[in-house]
């Protein structure tokens, strides 16, 4: 039952951005649709992460426009970017937790900075976001430092949602998790997608998801999108590192195998 | 943008109560949303809470219904959630499904009790590291016999970066404050002794003081501040980052490759650093003597010859390698604690500066006491 707005969730125009010397994002266009999930996929060193990066304004970019939720981070005042700050929610690839708060300080924390009300319904809220991510509320008093690397993704997506995002940005979700755990992590996006309406972002190298979760797939490759679309199209790509990618041993195995069952 | 204020209207029909809501129910209005989860209906077997008007709705709103329902249960009213369009409904059912209240937490004693188990506690644990750093010393003493054994095995590459990084590039700062230390001692030394006709007798002090104890002593706690914090900092991060596993599991002992390099470094460089803060101090105090004392260099080189003993110079640069492998191993004893998070790299660090500092006192008291037996 949210506004659809016009504005769609992000839309980068001719972005040109990367180190002083070295330019890794080079002329890139994309738009995403409020509600879509789109997956990026990309060889390590193609730029993913700097597009991230540059997306979340991290990194300045160096030329090109940006707009995230319909505003434009560049030109936006202080008021302004902290209001779409409150709109998105990013789960770093490492969890990014910090490490001096527990895990329901480390959820309410957003929720501490941008809303006004009582411990109770910050410890409540904060709660039932663990539980919505699979995880115990007796998980919620550990330290970062005591979790493992699953919990501590969960923890990062929890922390993500704290403020009710339209849209997120995942950095590798399921890296590092088991096939089990990241099944059950492919799971948990698709319900939260359905129950919360999100715009999700992700960076991904797990085919598993990109064809389970992602109903849209881009590919990177050298500082340019080179493919767009669903899996299909993926798989109908004449450029050859699209090719390696999805119809490589792996990419094929998988894609076969899941379109067996 | 959802932006109209969340509203709860109350109506009763036929003795059972109606709640309709309107608005929108989300975070950015969490205080109002609180007040009117807070809602208890009264009077009523049945309450019907219809929310087919909200405009927007997400966790924050479901949660506050959730609450109202709960709360309406509590008071023994059958709540009834109508008017749920699709989207609502599977956040509504999410929020209805998980479980808001937090397990009990740990009862916590606040009492006298709990200050003296504290007490105790720390009593135990300044004990346990004493023994601890005793440990760890011998663990160094014993590779740097092995590395004697086999000189090979002695890392001495990192051993020589770690004097250029704790030695020669501490010299200006070290150079500069003793200076400026020799200054104003000599100063004080002449301001008050002029009071009786004593200030034949300030290169005496200065040069006493300087050579048996404020030289070492100050530049040791300067390297402590300095190089001590370096070494828990980066050892701890290590520790943070699994290097030091990583090191254990190709069958290396971090003692060998990391303190030991670390703590002979210090051993090497605080004695050379003590003599250059020494003859700073001196000098310093040269200059103050001829511009604010009416002592001529020459006369200053003079005295200073009269005054002070090989024996002076000695007492002082003894205690320096000893206070060296003090600092060493607290720092790299205290890096090695760091569990986890940053706060505790934080507090280690501190814990390496403060406890080294206080052993090296303690530790120059002991020299002290040594010292004068011997009479030296």
């Amino acid at each position: 039952m949210r506004a659809v707005s016009l504005s769609p969730a992000i839309c980068i125009q001719d972005l040109v951005s990367g180190f002083e010397t070295d330019i890794v994002i080079d002329h890139l266009s994309l738009t995403v649709q409020r509600g879509e999930i789109i997956g990026l996929v990309g060889a390590s060193g193609s730029g993913k992460t700097v597009l991230l990066r540059t997306m979340l304004g991290l990194l300045p970019k160096m030329s090109g426009s940006i707009e995230v939720l319909g505003e434009n981070l560049a030109s936006a005042s202080r008021e302004e970017a902290r209001a779409v700050g409150a709109r998105c929610g990013t789960m770093f690839q490492q969890g990014a937790l910090f490490s001096s708060l527990n895990v329901r300080e480390n959820i309410e924390y957003p929720m501490r900075e941008y809303l006004d009300g009582s411990d109770r319904l910050f410890r409540e809220i904060a709660l039932a976001k663990l539980q919505m991510v699979g995880l115990d509320s007796a998980d919620a008093e550990k330290f970062p430092a005591e979790l493992s690397g699953g919990m501590t993704k969960r923890v990062a997506l929890a922390r993500a949602l704290a403020l009710d995002p339209e849209l997120i940005f995942l950095d590798e979700p399921t890296s590092g998790l088991d096939p089990i755990a990241a099944g059950a992590f492919d799971a948990l996006i698709r319900a939260l997608h359905q129950t919360l309406n999100l715009t999700v972002f992700m960076i991904t190298h797990d085919l598993n998801t990109l064809n389970s979760v992602c109903k849209r797939v881009a590919a990177l490759y050298e500082g340019r999108i080179i493919a767009d679309g669903s899996m299909a199209t993926m798989q109908a790509s004449e450029h050859p590192w699209v090719q390696a990618y999805f119809c490589g041993e792996r990419g094929h195995s998988i894609l076969s195998s899941l379109q067996d069952s | 943008m959802p932006d109209s204020e969340p509203r709860l209207d109350r109506s009763s029909s036929d003795g059972a109560a109606r709640f309709t809501l309107t608005g929108d129910w989300v975070a950015r209005h969490a205080r109002a949303l609180e007040r009117l989860a807070g809602t208890v209906p009264t009077g009523a077997p049945r309450v019907t809470i219809d929310v087919s008007r909200i405009g927007h709705l997400d966790t924050f709103g479901a949660w506050s219904v959730e609450t109202l329902c709960q709360s309406a249960r509590a008071a023994g009213i059958d709540p009834q959630v109508t008017g749920t369009a699709r989207q609502n409904a599977a956040v509504l059912a999410q929020m209805h499904k998980t479980a808001l209240r937090p397990p009990s937490a740990k009862a916590t004693h606040r009492d006298t009790l709990a200050i003296l188990e504290a007490t105790g506690r720390s009593v135990f644990e300044a004990g346990a590291d004493l023994l601890a750093l005793l440990s760890l010393s011998g663990r160094v003493f014993s590779s740097f016999g092995l590395a004697l054994k086999s000189p090979a095995t002695l890392k001495t590459k990192s051993m020589i970066h770690h004097i250029d990084q704790v030695g020669v590039r501490a010299v200006p700062i070290v150079g500069l404050m003793t200076l400026l230390i020799g200054c104003i001692i000599a100063q004080q030394g002449f301001f008050h002794f002029a009071k009786f006709g004593a200030t034949d007798y300030v290169v005496d002090l200065v040069a006493v003081l300087v050579l048996r104890e404020i030289g070492v002593l100050l530049v040791t706690i300067m390297v402590a501040g300095r190089s001590g914090s370096a070494y828990a900092a980066e050892i701890g991060s290590m520790k943070m980052q699994e290097e030091i596993d990583a090191l254990r599991t190709m069958g290396l002992d971090p003692v060998d490759v990391l303190i030991l390099p670390r703590v002979l470094a210090l051993v090497i460089a605080l004695p050379m650093l003590t003599f250059v803060g020494v003859i700073a101090a001196l000098y310093g105090a040269g200059l103050v003597a001829w511009i604010y004392g009416d002592v001529s260099p020459a006369s200053y080189l003079a005295q200073l010859r009269d005054a002070v003993t090989y024996t002076d110079f000695e007492v002082g640069i003894i205690k320096a390698p000893v206070m060296a492998l003090v600092i060493g191993i607290v720092a790299c004893r205290e890096g090695l604690r760091v569990e986890g998070s940053a706060a505790a790299l934080g507090r280690r660090t501190t814990a390496s500066v403060v406890k080294s500092i206080f052993l090296v006192i303690v530790l120059d008291g002991i020299f002290a006491i040594l010292f004068s037996t011997l009479g030296m």
